[in-house]
C-alpha cells in the first residue's frame, strides 16, 4: 500500500514554476527524505500534500485522500511540522500539548509525548522562555500528540544541538518501528542518510534522483582509490573498484612495494548530492 | 479494551471540540497580561477616571450613567473589534492559524469558539462596569436585563465582524496595534464613548453619524438610560446590521489563515 502517491505534480507562483512534473510514491511505513537546495520546491510539494496549497496539475493521493478535498478523517491521521511556526507564547509546554491532544479522537498521552521530545524538564515552562531548538521540539511534540499514521516533517531538526538531533533521530526511528510513514525534508545529509529508507533529490522543481542512500552512493559517483607513491598523492576514480584495486595491489606486491596510505572510499551522500545539484545548475 | 474500542469510545461530538476550544481560548486570553490589561481592564479604568472628573448631567441623565453606557460601547469596540483583530493578526502571522488548519479542528468551530470567547470577555466587562458604577457612583442596574443582554450580543457580533475584516487587511503583526487603535480611538471620541458629542463641530458629528459605534451607544443609551426595549430602536439595529454584514462579507472574501510569505 502506498501512503502517498504523486504523479505529474505542478505548481507555479505567477511566472515562477516552483514544482514541475514531480512523480514519486511512498510506501506505508517508509521514511522518505526529500532533499534539495533552497528554493527547490520541497516545502511547496509538502504543503500540497498536507492540503495547504492548491496544485496546478497532477494526481495526488495521501492516505487515499485527495488533500485538496480531504475526507473527515484525513486530519486525524496526519501530523505536521511546518518549516516555520510559533505557538501561543504564554502557555506552557504541557498546556500546548494538551490543547492539541484535545483535537484528536485518540491522542497519545500528553506527558509521554512531552517526555518523548525531551521537554519533560520544561513541561511547566511558558513557550516564550524556550530556546529555538526547544521550540522546535515543541513543534515535533504537537505533531505527534494526535498519534498520526503519516508525519510530515519540514526541516524538523533545524536549530537542534547534536544531542537533540540524535534524540530526534531515535524518535523518528521509533516512529518507523511503530509502522508510521514519515516524509522528511532536511538540509542535513547525514540525517537523510541515517533515517531515510529512500531519498529524493529535488532541484529547480524536479526530482532528479530517487533511491536508497546506498543506491545513490554506489551508482552515482565513482569510487575513489587513493595512495601515495614516491611521496606523491595518487587519486584514481573508477566504476570498477575491484578490478582496479586488484591490478594496483598485485603490481605493488610484484614490485615488493607498499601502497602507502591506501584508501578506498565510496562517495558520501553529500558528495552525490552536490554533484547532482551542481550538474543541473550548468544544464 | 482493545485499541479499536478505545478509538471508537473516545469519538467526541462536535460540541466537545467546541467546549475544548472555548476553554483553550479563555486560557490563552487570560494568560496574556497585555490582552487581559488592555482589553479587559482598560475600559474599566477609563470609566473610573472619567466618572470621577465629570459631574452634573449628560443627555439629561447623571454623568456616570451616560459614561457607563458610553464605555460599554467603547469596551465593545475595544474587545470585539480591536482586541480580536490584533489577536487574529498575531496568530495568523505567527503561523498558529495555519498550524491549527492541519488539525481535525474544523475552521467553523475555531471561529465560533473565538467569537464566543470574545463575547464572554465583553460580557464580563459589562457586568464589571455595572458593579463598579454601582459601588463608586451609585448608578442603577439596567431595568430591562434581557434587552441589555441582546444589545451586548448584537454589539459583540457586529464589532467582531468588523474586527475580522480589519484583521484581513492588516499585513503585519507589529503594525496591527497601531492601525487598530488609529481607528478605535477617533471612532470612540466621535461616537460619544467619553461624553456627549453635542458641542463637537458639525463636521465631526457628521463623521460620527456614519460610524457603527454611535449606533451601538445609541442602542445602549435607549436600553439602559431610558428603559426602552432593544426592538424599539429599528434605526440603530438597521445601521448596525449593515456594518456587520459589510464586515462579514469582506471577511469571507479576504480572510487568510496563512502568514504573508517572507
Ligand atoms: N507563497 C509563495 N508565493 C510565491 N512564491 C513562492 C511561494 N512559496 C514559495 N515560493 C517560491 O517557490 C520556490 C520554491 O519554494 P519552496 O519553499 O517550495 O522551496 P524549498 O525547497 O522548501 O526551499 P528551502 O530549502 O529554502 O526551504 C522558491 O523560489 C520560492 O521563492
Ligand atoms: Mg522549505
Amino acid at each position: 500500500m502506498h501512503a502517498i502517491e504523486v504523479s505529474g505534480l505542478r505548481k507555479a507562483y505567477g511566472n515562477l514554476e516552483a514544482v514541475r512534473e514531480v512523480d514519486f510514491a511512498i510506501e506505508e511505513g517508509e521514511v522518505f527524505g526529500l532533499l534539495g537546495p533552497n528554493g527547490a520546491g520541497k516545502t511547496t510539494t509538502v504543503e500540497i500534500l498536507e492540503g495547504y496549497r492548491k496544485r496546478d496539475a497532477g494526481e495526488v493521493r495521501v492516505l487515499g485522500h485527495d488533500p485538496a478535498r480531504p475526507g473527515p478523517d484525513f486530519r486525524e491521521r496526519i501530523g505536521v511540522v511546518l518549516q516555520q511556526s510559533q505557538m501561543w507564547p504564554n502557555l506552557t509546554v504541557r498546556e500546548t500539548h494538551a490543547i492539541f491532544a484535545g483535537y484528536y479522537r485518540a491522542p497519545r498521552d500528553v506527558d509521554e509525548v512531552v517526555a518523548l521530545v525531551g521537554l519533560r524538564d520544561k513541561a511547566n515552562e511558558r513557550v516564550k522562555t524556550l530556546s529555538g531548538g526547544q521550540k522546535r521540539r515543541l513543534d515535533l511534540g504537537i505533531a505527534l500528540v494526535g498519534d498520526p499514521d503519516l508525519v510530515f516533517l519540514d526541516e524538523p531538526t533545524t536549530g537542534f544541538d547534536p544531542q537533540a538531533r540524535r534524540a530526534a533521530w531515535e524518535m523518528i526511528r521509533s516512529l518507523r518501528s511503530l509502522g508510521k510513514t514519515v516524509l522528511l525534508t532536511t538540509h542535513y545529509l547525514d540525517e537523510a542518510e541515517q533515517l531515510s529508507d529512500r531519498v529524493a533529490v529535488m532541484r529547480e522543481g524536479r526530482i532528479v534522483r530517487v533511491g536508497t542512500p546506498a543506491e545513490l552512493t554506489t551508482t552515482d559517483l565513482q569510487t575513489e582509490i587513493r595512495y601515495r607513491q614516491n611521496g606523491e598523492e595518487v587519486l584514481v576514480r573508477t566504476d570498477e573498484p575491484t578490478r582496479v584495486l586488484a591490478e594496483l595491489t598485485s603490481a605493488a606486491v610484484a614490485r615488493g612495494e607498499e601502497l602507502e596510505g591506501l584508501q578506498v572510499r565510496r562517495p558520501s551522500l553529500e558528495e552525490v548530492y552536490l554533484a547532482l545539484t551542481a550538474e543541473e545548475e550548468q544544464g | 479494551m482493545s485499541a479499536e474500542a478505545i478509538r471508537v469510545g473516545m469519538r467526541r461530538p462536535a460540541r466537545g471540540l467546541f467546549v475544548h476550544q472555548l476553554r483553550s481560548e479563555q486560557l490563552v486570553f487570560w494568560r496574556s497580561r497585555e490582552a487581559a490589561f488592555f482589553i479587559f481592564l482598560f475600559p474599566l479604568l477609563l470609566f473610573v477616571l472619567l466618572s470621577s472628573v465629570y459631574d452634573g448631567k449628560i443627555y439629561g441623565v447623571p454623568a456616570p450613567e451616560a459614561l457607563l453606557a458610553g464605555l460599554i460601547g467603547y469596551g465593545c469596540a475595544n474587545t470585539a473589534f480591536a482586541g480580536l483583530a490584533i489577536q487574529l493578526v498575531i496568530r495568523r502571522e505567527n503561523g498558529i492559524l495555519k498550524r491549527l488548519r492541519a488539525t481535525p479542528l474544523p475552521p467553523a468551530t475555531y471561529i465560533a469558539s473565538l467569537l464566543v470567547s470574545t463575547l464572554i470577555v465583553f460580557a464580563m466587562q459589562t457586568v464589571a462596569l455595572f458593579l463598579l458604577g454601582r459601588a463608586l457612583n451609585g448608578t442603577p442596574f439596567p431595568s430591562d436585563v434581557a434587552s441589555l443582554v441582546a444589545a451586548v450580543v448584537i454589539g459583540a457580533a457586529v464589532f467582531a465582524a468588523l474586527g475580522t475584516a480589519i484583521a484581513s487587511v492588516i499585513r503585519s503583526a507589529e503594525g496591527s496595534s497601531a492601525v487598530v487603535n488609529a481607528i478605535l480611538l477617533p471612532m470612540a471620541f466621535l461616537s460619544g464613548s467619553f461624553g456627549s458629542t453635542l458641542h463637537y463641530p458639525a463636521f465631526l458629528r457628521a463623521v460620527g453619524d456614519v460610524l457603527p459605534l454611535k449606533y451601538f451607544i445609541d442602542l445602549v443609551n435607549a436600553v439602559y438610560l431610558h428603559g426602552h426595549g432593544v426592538w424599539t430602536q429599528p434605526q440603530d439595529l438597521a445601521v448596525l446590521a449593515v456594518w456587520g454584514a459589510a464586515g462579514l462579507v469582506f471577511t469571507m472574501f479576504r480572510f487568510r489563515w496563512e502568514p504573508r510569505e517572507p
